[in-house]
């Protein structure tokens, strides 16, 4: 526990706990966006796929238990990226009590100036999007067990699409310097990682952006309806 | 030319200071300092206080110089200090903003001037190889790969100027204190104090009012030496393994 | 003034290490008892401070700057020597004192130099298990390279930046003793007098630079390494802060001044480009090794350097010393291209400068060939003058660089003021009247890590010192001194500025004291730098006050002190009646303008004392001995 406790009481280590968190959060968001995929195989194989999740691990677990503990996995790793973030973005406004007059950008990337407030509106954006496709609060149409149905009804609306829409530039921004920035913190390193660094981080952030806005996109011009 | 430049003036830590703006003419051919030694002669003779600013060896090495102009830590060349920055890079009816590095890690003394004392403060912590005098091994006793010779003389390059932290959008020391720690961690002289140099310059770096490395890269592309953040990257890793054996 | 140099007795190779045995040593519990003052953070200042630290003296060291790792030092590029033989190209100890000797024209002292090559091997010992990234072969052990025409390769170099990482080196040490609490470092606290009770150096009365609070700091012994005194020439290759102050206080204490006259032009710099030009930039002397130097044989010839075709250039070092070529000597390069801008033959736009030319070594090896040996030297050219040295040859001018003379002190290091000690630059001892390339470094690290640390034990364990009081008449009459000094500048609100004094003080030095001098001239100075000292007094004007940081004010303490060095210097080289390294007198010279050296009356040390501010100093003389290395005539024909 202790290691723990000195690991996270600097900087550094917060920057590493992010970066797991983060990087749990990479892993989720491409095995959801293979998931959803099956919504192009047809409304019998996406149902069948999204009951499959609530059945997973049956009979060792019981019904949901793992969609539940997958599901609490995911909170936990948020909060801890959220407070690491928080904490060390108040660190560092600390750090600069008075700001330039003038400043000229030096940084790598656009995105990594981005991951502040993207990430906020990224957390906005998880909360409408289980309001709006888990449990259906925010769906004009929502019928319980039937996903496909959710789905494509889901996106017949205009300020939905932009919604989704600009909410996959801001993860896909936020996933391209997150995924760099994971191999930093995480010390992975070296001639041969750094020259893949930055093409797996813009390949992970390019699939996962144009496939799900492939999805609204879809819905919207009739191919999946 | 003729210039305009809007400069920073704080008469001391406490004053809340602001921006003066001074014409100065300069030719192609003075340094960026030289053409404010000029401006500060002309105040001198109407008996007015000169701009203060630190400046030693003018070449580049000694880390003194640093001032932010235009929103560029050491202005716009690659690979230069401010002390080597020259003229040229202007023309006439230019508008000039110099502002000093701006991190509360590095409080303002007086107008340009900051107080980098917390770098080494950080250097204290760990930044150094233990080896009382007269004790040392015969020198070729110690084989070192060519490769890493060249690696941490890569990293001992850094001159301590402060470009990183002023450069960083969140005012973070990691770059230097990465580039310390990487010099010495690279050299098998450095491996006996690995993890305790990495844990307590860490440490220090954190209680010095600095701020958060986030990948940024602001630091490399603004350092004069052009130090890479692989440096940082080996700090982090070596953070991690020093904590699993720390305990 | 007495001066007793203590050179141990016996055979040259075992004086060091007899003189160690015999010694004495203070008891390692009662180290702690005792406190020492270092003033300087360079690398004799860091090194001293560190191992003396270690060995558990209670250390205060202060330095101007910001930090210690910003002394000049840094700025040292080639490299260090050290009598390693790795090459096994014949070097020995006693082969790099022999030419230590030799480059210094036979006015070092024997003794000294022979030392300085006995712990050259122990330094780099030192330096590599410090961590300092020395250059590597391909096995893994350590590279050396030929400097400054010695005919061994005996230079161990970090790149171009070897005196950075030596001086980071001892900054690390001293830091790490900071940490441990045995050092107190005091960082923005300048120098402004020496503390004398009974006859000993007890102290120092130091200016913090922040808060302008004038404060005495007592000790058992005084260290002084404050570099040297090129900045009396206003323009030179030292960094903006460098300055004779604290050496110069010490003068005015008691401490003997040795060969002030003893300046080293560095042939290799950037020339100058207009009357703003605030100091000069060195290139590497190793650019020779491929560059050729030129001139046109026609005076004021305004031609771009490539339209003046091959026969009409004039390669003058290889015409007057095909033997050598453009590797002569420091001195003699510089002379020659002085010699060839008399003569209008100089290039660029002032017309003080001579043409470095890589266009045959680039035909010869290619541009990646010279691009590895010498790209970021290029690229540095290039960033200060706009040109770029592959297709325009580099334009070069001498520039002051190194100071020979110094404070006097024995072979314990210790100055004519029993308990102040001077190390590294700041003292005169080992390099004679030139110094060899790559040994500035190699002195400065051994007097503070391997000299200094033995011989002030054995000063502490004899002196039985007595605790000074805070409230002695001597500490409250030095402090009040250093205030009224402090009170008379700041007064000071006549119409010329203080750094206008400063370079017209330069340029007088540099016309009368530089590369070559003459008696008219010398006296033509002795003339007007009173003058000029007197209108400082008068007419300089210092804005703003005490009590915060004030530049003017730290300068105008810095030009008062060089404004009556130079004076001193100038007397040195007028009664100096020959030429000897870098000291050239044009009346001292051989039909073919060679130095010419008086060995009957000046193989000796010429040490000047303080007599008062309004009488002129009394000189002294060390003779000097020549036992091992017999006084030749220098030729590089």
């Amino acid at each position: 526990m202790s290691r723990v406790y000195s690991l996270y009481s600097t900087s550094v280590g917060k920057k590493f706990t992010m970066a797991v968190s983060g990087a749990i959060f990479v892993l989720f968001v491409i095995v959801h966006m293979f998931g959803n995929l099956k919504v192009y195989l047809g409304p019998e194989a996406f149902n069948h796929y999204a009951e499959g999740l609530r059945g997973f691990g049956e009979p060792f677990l019981g019904h949901e238990w793992f969609l539940w503990a997958f599901r609490a996995g995911l909170i936990a790793a948020l909060l801890i990226h959220v407070l690491a973030a928080w904490q060390t973005s108040r660190q560092s406004w600390a750090a600069r009590g008075h700001k330039y007059r003038k400043r000229d950008n030096l940084v790598f990337h656009y995105a990594s100036r981005t991951m502040r407030w993207g990430g906020v509106a990224l957390f906005l954006f998880i909360v409408y999007h289980i309001l709006h496709l888990t449990t259906g609060t925010l769906h004009p149409d929502f019928v319980p067990g039937d996903a496909y149905h959710n789905f494509v009804t889901g996106f017949r609306s205009v300020p939905v699409v932009v919604i989704y829409s600009v909410a996959m530039i801001a993860l896909g921004l936020h996933l391209y310097h997150g995924t760099w920035s994971a191999f930093q913190t995480m010390g992975v390193d070296g001639p041969r990682i750094n020259r893949w660094r930055e093409p797996i981080a813009l390949g992970v952030a390019l699939i996962v952006v144009l496939v799900n806005l492939s999805f609204p996109v879809a819905v919207y011009t009739g191919i999946i309806h | 030319m003729r210039l305009k430049l809007h400069v920073w003036r704080q008469a001391s830590p406490s004053d809340r200071g602001g921006f003066a703006t001074y014409e100065a003419e300069a030719s192609e051919h003075m340094s960026f300092l030289e053409m404010l030694d000029v401006v500060n002669e002309e105040l001198e003779s109407k008996g007015q206080e000169p701009i203060a600013f630190d400046s030693d060896c003018r070449e580049g090495i000694c880390g003194t110089c640093g001032m932010v102009i235009n929103g560029r830590p050491h202005g716009p060349w690659k690979r230069t200090t401010v002390c080597q920055l020259h003229m040229r890079e202007y023309s006439d009816g230019d508008e000039i903003w110099i502002e000093p590095w701006r991190a509360d890690g590095f409080p303002i003394q007086k107008d340009l001037i900051v107080d980098r004392s917390a770098f080494d403060r950080i250097v204290a912590a760990g930044g150094y190889i233990s080896v009382r005098t007269g004790s040392a091994p015969e020198a070729n006793a110690i084989p070192v790969a060519r490769e890493k010779a060249e690696k941490a003389m890569d990293a001992a390059a850094c001159i301590g100027c402060g470009a990183c932290v002023a450069a960083c959008p969140n005012a973070s020391a990691m770059l230097f204190t990465s580039a310390k720690a990487a010099h010495l961690n690279l050299l098998p002289q450095g491996q006996p104090e690995r993890h305790g140099r990495v844990l307590n310059m860490i440490l220090t770096m954190e209680a010095e009012q600095f701020g958060t490395c986030t990948n940024h890269g602001a630091c490399e592309n603004a350092c004069p030496k052009e130090i890479k953040i692989e440096v940082i990257a080996m700090l982090n890793r070596d953070y991690l393994r020093a904590l699993l054996k720390a305990g | 003034m007495e001066l007793r140099s203590k050179v141990p007795s016996g055979p040259i190779d075992q004086k060091w290490t007899r003189h160690k045995f015999e010694m004495k040593l203070v008891n390692p519990a009662n180290k702690r008892k005792y406190s020492v003052i270092v003033v300087g953070s360079g690398l004799a200042g860091a090194s001293a401070s560190a191992t003396l630290a270690e060995l558990g003296y209670q250390v205060t060291c202060f330095t101007y700057h910001d930090s210690p790792r910003r002394a000049h030092s840094i700025a040292a590029q080639g490299g260090i020597n050290a009598a390693k033989n790795y090459q096994g190209d014949g070097d020995s100890i006693f082969r790099l004192f022999y030419d230590t000797v030799k480059g210094g024209d036979f006015r070092a002292r024997e003794a000294n130099v022979y030392r300085l090559a006995e712990v050259s091997n122990e330094i780099i010992d030192q330096c590599v298990a410090q961590g300092i990234p020395f250059a590597r072969e391909y096995g893994g052990l350590l590279a050396n390279r030929s400097f400054g025409g010695a005919q061994v390769s005996r230079t161990f170099y970090a790149r171009g930046q070897t005196g950075q990482q030596l001086l980071l080196g001892a900054y690390q040490a001293l830091m790490k003793e900071v940490q441990r609490g045995q050092v107190k470092l005091c960082n923005q606290h300048e120098m402004l007098d020496v503390i004398v009770v009974d006859g000993q150096a007890r102290g120092i009365v130091t200016r913090n630079l922040v808060t302008g609070a004038i404060d005495a700091h007592l000790a058992d012994a005084v260290v002084l390494g404050t570099g040297g005194y090129s900045n009396a020439f206003y323009l030179s290759t030292n960094a903006m802060y460098c300055n004779v102050t604290a050496a110069w206080r010490a003068y005015r204490r008691g401490a003997g001044f040795a060969n002030p006259c003893y300046t080293q032009i560095h042939p290799t710099c950037i020339p100058v480009s207009g009357d703003y030009q605030s100091k000069l930039t060195l290139m590497s002397e190793s650019l020779r090794n491929d560059g050729r130097i030129w001139v046109s044989k026609k005076a004021d010839d305004d031609r771009a350097p490539g339209d003046i075709p091959e026969d009409e250039r004039d390669y003058y070092l290889e015409r007057m010393y095909p033997a050598f070529g453009n590797l002569v000597p420091r001195d003699l390069a510089s002379r020659r291209a002085k010699d060839m801008c008399d003569q209008g033959k100089g290039v660029g736009e002032t017309k003080l400068g001579v043409y470095l030319d890589f266009e045959d070594a680039i035909e010869r090896l290619g541009a990646d060939v010279i691009e590895a040996r010498y790209g970021n030297l290029f690229e540095m050219y290039e960033r200060i003058t706009g040109e770029d040295p592959y297709r325009v040859p580099m334009r070069i001018y001498p520039a002051p660089h190194y100071t020979m003379g110094g404070l006097w002190v024995d072979y314990n290091l210790m100055t004519t003021v029993p308990g102040l000690y001077a190390i590294g630059e700041a003292n005169f001892s080992d390099h004679g009247a030139n110094r060899l390339g790559a040994s500035a470094l190699m002195q400065g690290v051994a007097d503070g890590y391997f000299v200094l640390p033995y011989t002030i034990a054995d000063f502490l364990a004899r002196a039985a010192l007595e605790p000074v009081p805070e409230d002695h008449p001597e500490v409250s009459r030095t402090l009040e001194d250093v205030r009224s000094r402090i009170d008379r500048l700041l007064a000071l609100k006549g119409d010329r500025t203080v750094n206008s004094f400063h370079k017209e003080l330069g340029r007088l030095v540099w016309d009368y004291c530089g590369m070559a001098r003459n008696a008219s001239g010398l006296k033509e100075a002795l003339e007007r730098i009173p003058e000029l000292r007197q209108e400082f007094w008068e007419n300089a004007t210092v804005v703003g006050e005490g009590e915060s940081i004030n530049q003017t004010l730290e300068r105008a303490g810095r030009v008062a002190d060089f404004l009556e060095l130079s004076e001193v210097m100038c007397l040195d080289a007028l009664i100096r009646e020959e030429s000897c390294g870098g000291h050239f007198r044009e009346e001292h010279q051989t039909p073919e303008g060679e130095a010419k050296r008086d060995d009957e009356h000046f193989t000796h040390v010429t040490v000047w004392e303080f007599t008062g501010p309004d009488s002129p100093p009394r000189e002294h003389r060390e003779p000097l001995e020549f036992e091992y290395v017999p006084p030749t005539q220098r030729s590089y024909k």
